[in-house]
This record gives structure tokens, C-alpha cells and sequence, in this order.
């Protein structure tokens, strides 16, 4: 029997605009965990919405078990047996484990649902693949990672010959990763061909057999398991050697006053007892692995979510912030790591967003914006942020992710901000806008302006951030200042349990 | 929309910064009023042809003046949907206005000038607690109007004793509605009018309109963007309570009495006229002139209907289908817009 389970050649797939795969092949066989890796926009998703038939290809060859396949749609695809656990959750947590699990292939009699036979069938998958799960819970009830496990028992009672898996630790605590690496572990024993898609360099040495690497498009290499090392991959990824040598420019205004304390910041369910201080002129990185409450802090610090306890000063006053409206009034702005949904009015033109924060500085007493006023502010800083767009009435939604980021941080600057909050601020952005928006924030610190940087880009924290906070589990596990940082030490906090806090 | 609409679509602006993009753009916009407009030309002529009394001054002032209530009623409420939101307590709450007004100027003989304004003031109360209950408590619009639908409703008749309160004795009452300032045009369309350009004004020209728009086409980002979106959303609702209020009273002098069984479906056509207009459900988008032309349609519809001696019941079907034909056009334009 061949161990060769699946064999991908020369695949392409354009959209209108983008060429989002060029020629790309790989080989998956049974029993193996082949691990794809690219950066952001490289096709990893285009590739595995092809063979999962949610895009159809322009070109190439799928050969499953030695016969040309063709997938023409997400049916065909488990027909064939080959199942997708996407990144983002698709359960209804509303229906039980067991509900989910057979979505659409329920046992009948009629009209009605045979419950028992349902339970039965689950209990019988659940228990094959060793997963201690109650199959009558709603999901509603599950940890992410018990629900994760539901998708994974969801994508194998199909009889998965394949099984796709996007990033499935993202949302994972350790315990619940080791977990899900036991499964996989299993699923090997058993044959399944595992194709697993991650950004974390551990993930991918421990698990993988082999390691295909996509960029911009295009098929790379692959990797045997003996050949794999890290920064021989992260070269294949980013296509020229990484210097790791770029830091921050070293703080023009170094005195140390501090524009922003925070102490005993609380949340509900997160956060515990978050303290630090933000000097003027700085960059202050927040790193940590999703999940760890960075974005929690940004949002609780500005009043958008609820927090306990918390004191805050600002320029060495103690304010109350309940509102984000009290966030700007003291001149604190928070840029939201998700443009389309906290970011942008999409609909709207460019230049309503860039002068969404700062419409009472163009409104007279009666309630009159002076439009042309506004309008002349708006060009003013289209051309300094040097934004792609057509004019400042097109619509921002079909300006590139870059220069969508552009306009939010011009809605910033037209407020004039102090400090601002910039949640991941490079997110779905090519290299050279990335380039541009590290020069603007070092311009910006340079003039004075203090900002807070929250990224999963460790590269990107070491470059830019002239001390870095470190988070896991809802507490800060450390402060790093630049020079003594390094993208493992980092990594080192970031991956310690809340308690184990180094003094 | 803008102040320089004639110079926005000339390409020898281009130099500045305007391109066909913008252009385009600006065009989109204006199509889905000119729609509305050419389907209101397209009505008037087909009932003029085929009835000679249609085009007659005394019919069209008709029309315009039965447009009166449900158009000012949908002026106040497009300012709500745009936000995203919905308002079913206009109806009721213009008749519980209307009660109250004949409660201080019939009732307690207060002055005409503090009855009216009281009765408007009824509106805006009602509008406010609207506001309160939708930004601050946070309860579905749509829930919190429903059950300030019922209050009202209920508040009227109690207020009333069940029986419509007549306003014979009020000196000058009438005239509020269908005096002539201008003659010939009753009182209660210049009104109409009047308020329309009011709201135009308030919509494209203030703060209060951008952020209309604003909360319409994304409620967090705009509050992430330090704006007090509890603040604003209160005050639009107390906007859309206050042409309530307005209604209330101009449909009390157009009948020279408060008829607290009244009121109850005007929501729904007040609702209905902003959507023929052109403004999306789905909020952050809409306009003042729109829900004008989508009032006028609906009673130049009826009123046509009636004319050929349609019966009353078949009446509402017509209309009904015009509502599926106007959103499913706009529909259809969104979707080719987006592809």
C-alpha cells in the first residue's frame, strides 16, 4: 500500500486583482501531520478553501488516493473525506455536542429526530477518538478548547481521511494544546493525513512531520522532519534573512515622566491586578499569546468594557474613565485591532472617518459643522499620512487594509491625542505598509506622543517598543526593558501561567 | 450631501482631488432618490391620464395635505432608522400629543401658544424616555418603542375617558392646520415643508446629523471614536418624539378635535415612506428628500386609487406591493454596487 494519501500540483487561483496562488503543489501522506506555514496573505486559507471546495481552483491537479479528483463544493469535499476545522468556530452553541456533531445527518424516523440514537452514535465517535465529553452539553457550556474538540469530532465523523486544521491552538491554554496534540497524536496511529496550519514556531517543530512553506502565492519548499530549524523556515516565510538586530530608536525625550499610570486593574472574568506606567515619548510594547488579555486591558483602560478597582493617572492626575468619550476628553485614543468592526464607518467616506473623533472642533455653537474646514483638514492629512485613495469622498471600504489603517490613525491625530492605544497595528497589512506605519509611530513618539502597542508580532515588539510588557492569563508576567529583550525571552513570559509571576 | 452639488459632478474639479470615484459615489447616492422621484412623476402622470380630476388644484392640494401627518411623522422617524433603529410609538404617541393638547387648551383653558407647545413637548417627553431606555438601558428599539406604542395608547384613552376631545372653543385652533398663510396651500403642508427643510438642514448640516450617520454605520467604532453615543442617540429619539409632537397637534387642528382612537398603523406608514425613500433599514444611510417623495408616493397612491374608484381595500394591497418593489430595487442596486 502507498503511504501517499493526497498530491496537490500545480494549483492557481486569482481573484479579480490579486493572483492568490501561483503553481502550488505538496504532497500529504497517511498517518503524517504536514504543517503549512506562510505569512499573512501568502494562500495558506485560498489553498485549503480549494481542497475543502469553498473556492474552486483555476487550474491544477488534486490525485486523493491515486485517482484525479474534482471539488466542486464543501459536500464533495467530505464525500471524498476530506474535512476543514476553520479557525473561527462554526458550532451553534445553542444545540448539544451531539446536535453539532450530526448537523444535517441526524437519525429519523420520519419527521422526527431519533435523540437516543443520536446520543448513541456520539458517545460511540467521542469515545473512539478518546474525547471525555458529555455529548447531551450544550455548547454553550464548553471551554473553547472542549469546543474545539467537538469540531474536531465533528470533521472525523465524516470518516476524514484528510483533516484540515487553521490555527486550531490560537484559542488554547497550554493544558488544552496538549491536549489536542495527544488527539492528533492518535490520529496519526490511525492513518489520518493531517494538514496543520500555524504561526507558532514550537507548535510546528513538536508536531510536524513535514514543513511546506507559501509565500506571496507561491509553493516554496518543503522540509523534512530532520531538516526542520526555525530560522531556516522563517527565511523560506519572509524570503531574505531576518536581521534580528532591529530595535527602536532611542527615545528623544528621555526624561521620565509618566503620562499614564495604571494600578489594579481588574475585569470580571480576566484580568488581575494590571499595573504599569507609560512614560512620555515611549513606545510600550504589549506582547502575548492570543487570549492573554492585551486587548482586554486597552479596552477597560479607555471605558468600553466595565473594570474593577482600577485607579488611573494621567499626567499625574487621577481621572475616572467610564466611557471611551472620557477616554478622548483626556486625550487617550484606542485603535482597535479589528478596523472593519471598531475602527471604520465602512460605508462612509474617508473623509467622515478621519474627522469622526474631532467633529466638535469643527462645529460652531449652533450645531453647524463647517464642512469646508473640515474637508481642508481631511486632504491635509490624506497627504501627510501619504493615503491611497482617489479622494477624500470615496468610500473607505474600498481603500487597501493599509490605508484603511491610515485613515483611523489620521482620526486620531485630528483629535490630538496624547496617548494612543494601537492594537495590533500592523494586522492584514502588506510589508511596505507595515514599513510606513512604523515610521509614523516613531514620528509620532518623536513628537512627543506616548503610545501603547499591542502586538502577536514579536519581531515587530522588539523593533518598535522601547520597554515591552509581557502578558499571560490575564496578568502581567513581566516588564522588559529593549536591550535586555529577546524574542525567546518573551516568548519564556508570555507562556507562564498567571501565578508563576517572576518578581 | 453636499453644499456645491453642481460643481461636485463637474470633472473640471478633478485637480483637487475629485476623481470619477467620488463621482460615482455621489451618483449612487442621488439614483435612489431619483428613483423614488421618477416613480412619483410616473404616478401623477398615470392618474392624470386616466382621470381628469386628478390633476386639479383642489385634488393636489388634497394630496398634499393628507401627506401632511404621515410626512411629518417620517421626517422624525428617518432620523431613527438611519440610525439603525425604529420607532413604533409615533403613531400612538402623536395621538396621546394630540389628547394632551386638548387636555391643557380645552381641559384647563391654557393659552394657545403654551398648549400647542405643550402638546409638542408630550412628543418630545415620550421620544426622550425612548432614548433613555434604548442608549442607557440598553433595550432593543424595537421592544422599547413597542411598549411605549402601548403606553401611549393606553395613557390617551385613559386621558381622554375614551371620548375625542373638541376644540371648538379654542380660538384659532383650526388654523394651526388648514388656515392659508400662503393662499390656497392649508397651513398644516407649509408645515410639512417648512419642517422638512428644518430637518434636511439638521441632517446634512450638524453634528447631530454626522453622527446619525454616523451611529447607522457602525455604533462601536463611532463610540470608540470618543463619541457619547448614549448622549447622541437620546437626542435623536427626543428629535423624532418631537415631530411627534408636531403631528400630534397639527393632526388635532386638521380634525378640530383629539381623537384618542386614532393613531395606531400611522407608524407603519410613516415607517413605510422612509423605506419607499430610500433609506436603509439597516441604518447609515438616508435622506431628508427621500422620505418626502416616499410620503408623497403614498398619498398620491391612495389618493389615486380612490379616485378611479378603487376599493378602500385594495388600496393597501397596491401599497404594500409598492413597498416590496421599492426595497427590492434598492436591494438589487446594493447588491450590483457591491459585486
Amino acid at each position: 500500500m502507498s503511504t501517499q494519501l493526497l498530491k496537490v500540483s500545480g494549483i492557481s487561483k486569482s481573484f479579480p486583482g490579486v493572483q492568490a496562488l501561483k503553481d502550488v503543489q505538496f504532497e500529504l501522506n497517511r498517518g503524517e501531520v504536514l504543517t503549512l506555514v506562510g505569512e499573512n496573505g501568502a494562500g495558506k486559507s485560498s489553498l485549503m478553501k480549494i481542497l475543502s471546495g469553498i473556492y474552486s481552483k483555476d487550474s491544477g491537479n488534486i490525485v486523493l488516493e491515486g485517482t484525479e479528483v474534482e471539488i466542486d463544493s464543501p459536500k464533495a469535499a467530505q464525500a471524498l473525506g476530506i474535512s476543514i476545522i476553520h479557525q473561527e468556530m462554526n458550532l451553534m452553541p445553542h444545540l448539544t455536542v451531539a446536535q453539532n456533531i450530526y448537523i444535517g445527518r441526524e437519525p429519523r424516523t420520519g419527521l422526527f429526530v431519533r435523540a437516543r440514537a443520536l446520543n448513541q452514535r456520539a458517545t460511540e465517535l467521542l469515545t473512539r477518538l478518546g474525547i471525555d465529553l458529555d455529548p447531551r452539553e450544550l455548547i454553550e457550556n464548553l471551554t473553547v478548547a472542549k469546543q474545539q474538540m467537538v469540531e474536531i469530532a465533528k470533521a472525523l465523523s465524516f470518516d476524514a481521511k484528510v483533516l484540515i486544521m487553521d490555527e486550531p491552538t490560537s484559542a488554547l491554554t497550554e493544558a488544552e494544546t496538549e491536549t489536542l496534540f495527544n488527539l492528533i497524536e492518535g490520529l496519526k496511529a490511525s492513518g489520518t493525513g493531517i494538514i496543520y496550519i500555524s504561526h507558532r514556531m514550537d507548535e510546528l517543530r513538536r508536531l510536524s512531520d513535514r514543513v511546506t512553506v507559501l509565500r506571496d502565492g507561491a509553493y516554496i519548499g518543503t522540509l523534512d522532519k530532520a531538516d526542520i530549524d526555525i530560522p531556516t523556515i522563517i527565511e523560506m516565510m519572509v524570503g531574505r534573512h531576518i536581521e534580528e538586530g532591529a530595535r527602536p530608536e532611542a527615545r528623544q525625550h528621555a526624561h521620565d515622566d509618566v503620562v499614564l499610570k495604571v494600578e489594579g486593574l481588574n475585569t470580571r472574568h480576566l484580568l488581575k491586578d494590571i499595573s504599569f506606567e507609560l512614560r512620555r515619548g515611549e513606545i510600550l510594547g504589549f506582547a502575548g499569546l492570543m487570549g492573554a488579555g492585551r486587548t482586554e486591558v486597552a479596552r477597560a483602560i479607555i471605558g468600553a468594557d466595565p473594570s474593577e478597582g482600577t485607579l488611573i493617572h494621567i499626567d499625574g492626575k487621577p481621572v475616572k474613565i467610564s466611557q471611551p468619550s472620557e477616554a478622548v476628553a483626556h486625550g487617550v485614543g484606542y485603535l482597535s485591532e479589528d478596523r472593519k468592526l471598531f475602527g471604520l464607518l465602512l460605508e462612509q467616506d474617508v473623509n467622515t472617518n478621519i474627522l469622526l473623533a474631532s467633529l466638535a472642533d469643527y462645529t460652531n455653537r449652533f450645531g453647524f459643522v463647517n464642512t469646508e474646514k473640515g474637508k481642508r483638514k481631511s486632504r491635509d492629512y490624506v497627504k501627510a499620512l501619504r493615503i491611497k485613495t482617489p479622494s477624500i469622498h470615496a468610500t473607505t471600504k474600498n481603500l487597501s487594509g493599509g490605508n484603511q489603517q491610515k485613515v483611523v490613525i489620521a482620526k486620531w491625530l485630528a483629535r490630538d491625542c496624547d496617548i494612543l492605544i494601537f492594537d495590533e497595528p500592523t494586522r492584514g497589512i502588506d510589508v511596505g505598509a507595515k514599513e510606513e506605519i512604523y515610521r509614523l509611530l516613531n514620528e509620532l513618539v518623536a513628537q512627543g506622543k506616548s503610545i501603547i502597542m499591542i502586538s502577536s508580532e514579536l519581531p515587530e515588539v522588539l523593533r518598535l517598543s522601547h520597554r515591552i510588557v509581557v502578558m499571560a492569563g490575564g496578568r502581567i508576567t513581566g516588564v522588559l526593558n529593549n536591550e535586555d529583550a529577546s524574542q525567546a525571552k518573551i516568548m519564556d513570559y508570555a507562556t507562564r501561567m498567571g501565578d508563576e509571576k517572576e518578581q | 450631501m453636499n453644499a456645491t452639488p453642481v460643481t461636485e459632478k463637474s470633472p473640471l474639479r478633478k485637480p483637487d482631488g475629485r476623481t470619477a470615484g467620488s463621482t460615482r459615489s455621489f451618483l449612487r447616492a442621488k439614483l435612489q432618490q431619483s428613483l423614488a422621484f421618477a416613480t412619483l412623476v410616473v404616478l401623477l402622470a398615470f392618474f392624470s391620464l386616466a382621470n381628469d380630476a386628478f390633476f386639479t388644484w383642489s385634488n393636489i392640494s388634497g394630496i398634499l395635505l393628507s401627506t401632511a401627518v404621515i410626512g411629518i411623522l417620517a421626517l422624525g422617524t428617518t432620523f431613527v432608522i438611519i440610525t439603525g433603529g425604529i420607532d413604533l410609538s409615533i403613531g400612538t404617541g402623536m395621538t396621546l400629543a394630540s389628547v394632551m393638547t386638548g387636555i391643557f387648551l380645552v381641559n384647563m383653558q391654557l393659552p394657545l401658544v403654551v398648549g400647542v407647545l405643550g402638546g409638542i413637548a408630550t412628543g418630545a417627553l415620550m421620544g426622550f424616555i425612548n432614548g433613555f431606555n434604548i442608549a442607557v438601558l440598553r433595550l432593543p428599539p424595537f421592544i422599547a418603542t413597542l411598549a411605549m406604542m402601548l403606553i401611549a395608547q393606553g395613557l390617551a384613552l385613559v386621558i381622554s375617558g375614551v371620548r375625542p376631545i373638541y376644540f371648538s372653543s379654542v380660538q384659532g385652533f383650526r388654523d394651526i392646520a388648514l388656515g392659508t398663510f400662503i393662499p390656497g396651500l392649508p397651513n398644516a403642508v407649509l408645515i410639512l415643508f417648512l419642517l422638512a427643510a428644518v430637518a434636511y438642514l439638521v441632517l446634512s448640516k450638524t453634528i447631530l446629523g454626522r453622527y446619525t450617520f454616523a451611529i447607522g454605520s457602525n455604533e462601536e467604532a463611532t463610540r470608540l471614536s470618543g463619541v457619547d453615543t448614549r448622549k447622541w442617540k437620546i437626542m435623536i429619539y427626543t428629535v423624532a418624539g418631537l415631530f411627534t409632537g408636531i403631528a400630534g397637534v397639527v393632526i388635532a387642528s386638521r380634525l378640530n378635535s383629539a381623537q384618542p382612537q386614532l393613531g395606531a398603523g400611522y407608524e407603519l406608514q410613516a415607517i413605510a415612506a422612509v423605506i419607499i425613500g430610500g433609506t436603509s433599514l439597516l441604518g447609515g444611510r438616508g435622506s431628508i428628500m427621500g422620505t418626502l417623495i416616499g410620503a408623497l408616493i403614498m398619498s398620491v397612491l391612495i389618493n389615486g386609487l380612490r379616485i378611479m374608484s378603487i376599493q378602500t381595500e385594495w388600496q393597501n394591497v397596491v401599497v404594500g406591493a409598492v413597498i416590496l418593489v421599492a426595497v427590492f430595487t434598492d436591494a438589487l442596486r446594493q447588491r450590483r454596487a457591491g459585486s
